[in-house]
């Protein structure tokens, strides 16, 4: 590498700092436990990091356009207790497109308040987070919500269903990320979504329609939860109307560590596949080394600020603020 | 100048007008539809609405210092729930033990001193990585909420102390300990950012934080006491509560953050900062909280709380656009 | 200059950043009651001048002396406390706080335990107000205030202290004549009490109006100090830009085509009112007048950025109805923004992508944005206007003030408009490829393009326009064409004093709403 400076090197080590991070981390935990990594094991990632995953890959698209959705965690709980509920009095059959157009119908909703209305979006899905839950618990009285008879229906294709031996949620994960992937980067929907994020004014100066499509952004992540709330009622076949609480933020982090700048504007699919399964191995990991689920909180907190903190300083060009 | 007083004036009034609303509407329509024959406007359901505004009031109004200064805190309810973890085990530590009664307040300043701590690390996070706090405390909130169940495991702790639910459960000159508390609290906090250096540059620095900068005002000490303040809030809410129920668990205190930045937000302080009112942060604890009462005065399900709660909070920042409208000749971006 | 003290001297001083030397022995001083011109183009280095002077840069060889004492700064407070005082180009006033809490930011008088000594603070403000002879009080809200009245209270700020030297960086911006002379009045009472001035600006009429001597930067050098009265704009344009700009006049005429944009009686609220033009193909019209007399505001109505209230918009004859950009677009009505960096470009995005923006739709291959396609377009542009860029691929951010315009235009010319507007062409563009970009609007004009100019530099709308129309509070004043406009009748014009109509402006005093 001729020519490279030091600081070349430097914010190369700061855009690729978390891979690295992660690398080492696997590394550490592949030596310490051989079953790490195993087929099976990498497998069962990837599949219980779908659910996660597809909410990521919708949030992305909200994000790149310059918002925020704290609403999806809350939105998933919906979905789930929905197709639950309505699957015993419709029929699966029914009960997923009914499912779909509320959950899509809620996304518009938030879709219409900050790409319309110009409100701020973390409060607006703040407000919806428990705008949505009181709406769930009030759909289930508060109860948990089952399928009566669950071992006679084809609604468990989805979570437990394989195709050709792979797990179904794996093909509909990395299905969706593919084309939402060709969408954001090759199509005018996701270049205009790159440009309303960057810098919106302009895009409205380039006679981009920006309301309509931060609308659309929301309206897509609507969907992904869809597809996310499917996921798990089909796996389940029963839940409780809390099963999606605090997801948002699991999906935030991924989005974050796969290097989506929270200013809007930058990011990608790929990368925030990367940034799923990297949480995902590393909540593994921890629970092969027989920690609880409340140290992967406390791992994942240190992780989120780590890789803002590096994206910020890189930005900076030194690593500490020189706020006063 | 009148449009601006005027402005002024309805953003100031505009949440003790909502009050009075609430409480008409709830008083009438208690009349027909209350499966009680009390009236709402009862002058002990008065008194013990305030006191069950004081948890999440307490929490509201230090948030309402941290979104002036131009930050938000969303890890309070973690915080509140650590703290009260410290609490009540603090109180069944043989050491403590061995003091009577002398443990309360050494239960009391342990817990102060949590809340305090992790407000601490928020604040120095922010000032010292500039890392925004929106970031820094969602992390937080999730990390903080790991500490609790490391500590804590996921059980319930209780511990009842009898000279503190006495305490606890006295009232002063007609109001409840848990009143007290949150009205001292306002109280102090609105000499705070009235009256002193500190509060007035923590307006400065969340109007025009570059001027502040330009003018010599070191933004980040005063971010970084900003935050323990409310950690330290957080955490006196939680003893306030704790005192009486005795019992904490792993969960308390979840959406908490959600409850505080909607009353902050009913009260008219504004998101970007530089803007807003102790006084009317304590109006929107009180409004909410007649919403949460009267909701359940007229029989509807508590789960329709978090409903309506959600949708006024967006109604207001509806309100607030259309209010802050230049009219027709708007640049249409 | 011998027995006089100068209130602030810089000597030598020389500040480089890594591969380049923005200041090279740059050395002057002020005289006390002296007003003290610092002139350049964008880039001369004054900018990076003021912050070695206010502290935020240490310069790496060379001294500043304040009186007779080496002094080293460290920041622009301590500077203050020295005496060396701000005044900045962008306000920067925390507009919820009052008007005292403003001037005596972050230096607010204390009592015990931290409280404010409101007294003393109102007390002290009022002294200071009083001075600057303005019409608020110190308990007025800073929001409230007009932006002249808002510059006020920044140069309250500077009384705090008892300055020895005030320096002001383009302070009259934004401001009307009328307030322009209430400045001008608070600057000659700084120099009647033996106050250094250093006055930045690159309006020549105002330099030549207010100021004793003028020092010239170019490309980081100090390029001579001239004494105002004997010399003359060229002289000082020579030193500035080292060769004179060619700013004659518009002689080129064309033949125009028809009409392509008729205008009739449009209004937009308070903004403007009962605007009537028409503008042919082939041809350049000038809009010309002050900030703030609604020029921008025209153009941004065309585009379908604001709602008109009155009036109608004609194109090749027809009335149109533009609501949004899309329309204005659809229209061939397109517009390129005064404030490239928030309006004009995605910075973040690279240079083709900004400049295929408003046609990706219709760059496709089946449902995907065609490659080939768009690189065909910014090729073809990046070579018809000499775009200096490694790639498409760079990101606009990283390109010179020109080379993005350029971009804007580019992204604008292919989509083959019928109506070009183009607000303020160079601003913050360096001298070299503002003739370019002057150029290359006659040039379309030439190939029949209708343009719309906005200017507020007089030489380059008299350079460019083959018409030009005054604006001054909102409305037309008077138009002319090439051969009967002079420069004392654009500004009669442009002032409100055109056709014998005088208009009022309030002076000082409080803005109502």
């Amino acid at each position: 590498m001729a020519g490279m400076t030091k600081q070349g090197i430097g914010s190369i080590l700061a855009k690729q700092g978390i891979l690295i991070a992660f690398a080492i981390f696997m590394i550490g935990f592949a030596l310490a436990n051989q079953r790490f990594i195993a087929i099976d094991n990498i497998s069962g990632v990837i599949r219980s990091s779908a659910i996660l995953g597809v909410m990521a890959l919708g949030v992305t698209f909200v994000v790149i356009g310059g918002n925020f959705d704290l609403s999806v965690g809350s939105m998933m709980s919906f979905s789930t207790i929905v197709v639950l509920d309505l699957h015993d009095k419709l029929g699966p059959a029914l009960a997923i497109p009914a499912m779909f157009a509320m959950t899509m119908a809620l996304g518009a909703f938030i879709g219409f308040l900050v790409g319309y209305m110009k409100l701020n979006s973390l409060i607006v899905t703040l407000g919806m987070l428990s705008a949505i839950h009181g709406l769930t618990l009030t759909w289930s009285g508060g109860k948990n919500m089952d399928i009566a008879d669950k071992a006679g229906t084809w609604f468990s294709i989805f979570g437990q269903g394989r195709i050709l031996g792979v797990p179904v949620p794996i093909l509909i994960f990395l299905g969706l990320a593919i084309i939402l992937g060709i969408v954001l980067a090759r199509t005018p929907f996701g270049r205009k979504v790159y440009a309303v994020g960057g810098n919106g004014q302009a895009a409205t100066f380039s006679g981009i329609p920006r309301a309509r499509i931060v609308f659309l952004t929301y309206v897509l992540s609507a969907f992904c939860v869809a597809v996310a709330g499917l996921l798990q009622a089909s796996r389940s076949l029963g839940s409780q109307n809390t099963v999606g609480q605090g997801m948002e933020l699991q999906v935030l982090a991924a989005v974050i560590l796969g290097g989506a700048s929270l200013m809007g504007g930058s990011g990608t699919i790929f990368k925030t596949v990367i940034g799923v399964l990297i949480l995902g191995f590393i909540q593994n990991g921890l629970l092969l080394m027989g920690l609880a689920f409340y140290v992967q909180y406390v791992v994942t907190w240190g992780i989120i600020i780590l890789a803002v903190w590096l994206d910020v300083a890189a930005k900076r060009g030194r690593l500490w603020s020189p706020t006063a | 100048m009148t449009r601006a007083r005027y402005r002024d004036a309805l953003k100031h009034g505009a949440i003790w007008a909502f009050i009075l609303v609430e409480l008409a509407f709830f008083s009438i329509a208690g009349e027909y539809l209350s499966v009680s024959d009390k009236a709402f406007m009862d002058f002990d359901n008065m008194l013990l609405l305030l006191k069950q505004s004081a948890p999440i009031g307490i929490i509201a109004l230090g948030m309402t210092i941290i979104m002036i200064n131009g930050n938000i805190d969303l890890s309070v309810g973690a915080t509140y729930a650590l703290s009260a973890i410290v609490l009540l085990d603090s109180m069944t530590w043989p050491a403590l033990q061995a003091m009577g009664d002398w443990a309360i307040p050494l239960a009391w300043g342990l817990a102060l001193m949590t809340g305090a701590v992790l407000g601490a690390i928020n604040g120095l996070i922010v000032w010292k990585t500039g890392v925004d706090a929106f970031i820094v405390t969602l992390g937080s909130m999730l990390g903080y909420r790991g500490l609790v169940f490391m500590i804590n495991g996921e059980q319930p702790t209780s511990h009842l102390n009898w000279t503190l639910v006495d305490f606890a459960e006295a009232q002063f000159l007609g109001l409840h300990t848990a009143t007290w508390f949150l009205l001292l609290t306002a109280l102090a906090l609105w000499l705070m950012m009235t009256r002193t250096v500190h509060g007035r540059n923590a307006y400065a620095i969340g109007n025009n934080r570059e001027a502040a900068v330009n003018a010599g005002i070191r933004v980040g000490p005063h971010m970084m006491w900003n935050f323990v303040l409310i950690g330290f809030l957080a955490a006196l809410s939680a003893v306030v509560f704790y005192s009486e129920s005795g019992s904490v668990n792993p969960n308390d205190g979840m959406l908490f953050e959600l409850w505080a930045v909607t009353a902050v937000v009913l009260g008219g302080t504004k998101l970007t900062g530089g803007y807003g009112s102790i006084i009317s942060t304590l109006g929107g604890v009180i409004a909410i909280q007649l919403l949460r009462k009267g909701l359940g005065h007229i029989g509807a399900a508590t789960e329709t709380v978090n409903l309506v709660i959600g949708l006024i909070l967006i109604a207001v920042l509806l309100l607030d656009r259309q209010l802050n409208r230049k009219g027709k000749e708007e640049l249409k971006i | 200059m011998t027995g006089i003290i100068p209130v602030l001297r810089l000597e030598g001083i020389v500040k480089t950043f890594p591969g380049v030397r923005a200041l090279d022995d740059v050395s002057f001083s002020v005289l006390p009651g002296e007003v003290h011109a610092l002139m350049g183009e964008n880039g001369a280095g004054k900018s990076t001048l003021m912050k070695v002077l206010g502290g935020i840069h240490q310069p790496d060889e060379g001294q500043i002396l304040i009186g007779e004492e080496p002094t080293v700064m460290t920041s622009p407070m301590q500077a203050k406390a020295k005496g060396v005082v701000f005044i900045h180009q962008e306000l920067s006033l925390a507009d919820e706080l009052s008007v005292a809490e403003n001037i005596f930011l972050g230096e607010l008088p204390l009592k015990r335990f931290g409280r404010v000594d409101w007294q003393k603070l109102y007390a002290d403000t009022d002294a200071i107000l009083n001075t600057l002879n303005v019409g608020f009080d110190a308990r007025t809200r800073v929001g409230d205030l007009s932006i002249a009245n808002q510059q006020m209270v920044e140069i309250g700020r500077a009384l705090t202290v008892d300055p020895r030297a005030v320096i002001f960086d383009e302070p009259t911006a934004s401001l009307t004549d009328a307030e322009k002379v209430v400045l001008f009045k608070v600057i000659a009472d700084l120099q009647a009490k033996g106050v250094g001035i250093i006055y930045i600006s690159h309006r020549m009429e105002e330099i030549f109006r207010i100021t004793d001597r003028i020092t010239v930067l170019r490309d980081g050098q100090y390029r001579g100090t001239l004494t105002t009265s004997q010399t003359n704009e060229d002289e000082v344009t020579q030193l500035m830009i080292g060769r004179s700009l060619d700013l004659s006049r518009n002689t080129s005429h064309h033949a125009l085509g028809d009409v392509a944009l008729e205008v009739r009686g449009l209004g937009c609220g308070a903004l403007f009112q009962d605007v009537s033009f028409a503008l042919r193909q082939g041809e350049v019209l000038g809009f010309y007048g002050l900030v703030g007399a609604g020029r921008t505001e025209i153009a941004e109505t065309l585009f379908g950025l604001r709602t008109p209230s009155a009036g109608q918009i004609l194109l090749n004859g027809e009335a149109v109805r533009i609501s949004s950009p899309i329309d204005a677009i659809r229209h061939g009505i397109s517009l390129v923004p005064e404030d490239r960096k928030n309006q004009g470009l995605v910075l973040g995005m690279n240079c083709r992508d900004n400049m295929t923006l408003p046609q990706v739709d219709d760059l496709t291959a089946g449902p995907f944005v065609s490659d080939g396609a768009e690189i065909a377009i910014f090729d073809q542009y990046r070579d018809k206007l000499d775009i200096r860029t490694p790639g498409w691929r760079q990101i606009v951010g990283n390109l010179s003030g020109g080379n993005q315009q350029k971009i804007v235009i580019g992204k604008w010319l292919s989509m083959r408009p019928q109506v070009l507007i183009v607000d303020e062409p160079t601003r913050g563009i360096d001298v070299g490829s503002k003739s370019e970009i002057h150029n290359l609007i006659r040039a379309l004009a030439a190939q029949g393009y209708a343009v719309i100019v906005i200017s507020s530099e007089m030489p380059e709308v008299l350079h460019v326009s083959d018409r030009i129309i005054a604006m001054f509070a909102g409305r037309v004043m008077r138009e002319f064409t090439s051969d009967e406009v002079t420069e004392d009748n654009l500004i009669q014009a442009i002032s409100g004093i055109g056709d014998g109509k005088v208009m009022k402006e309030p002076v000082s005093g409080q803005m109502h709403g």
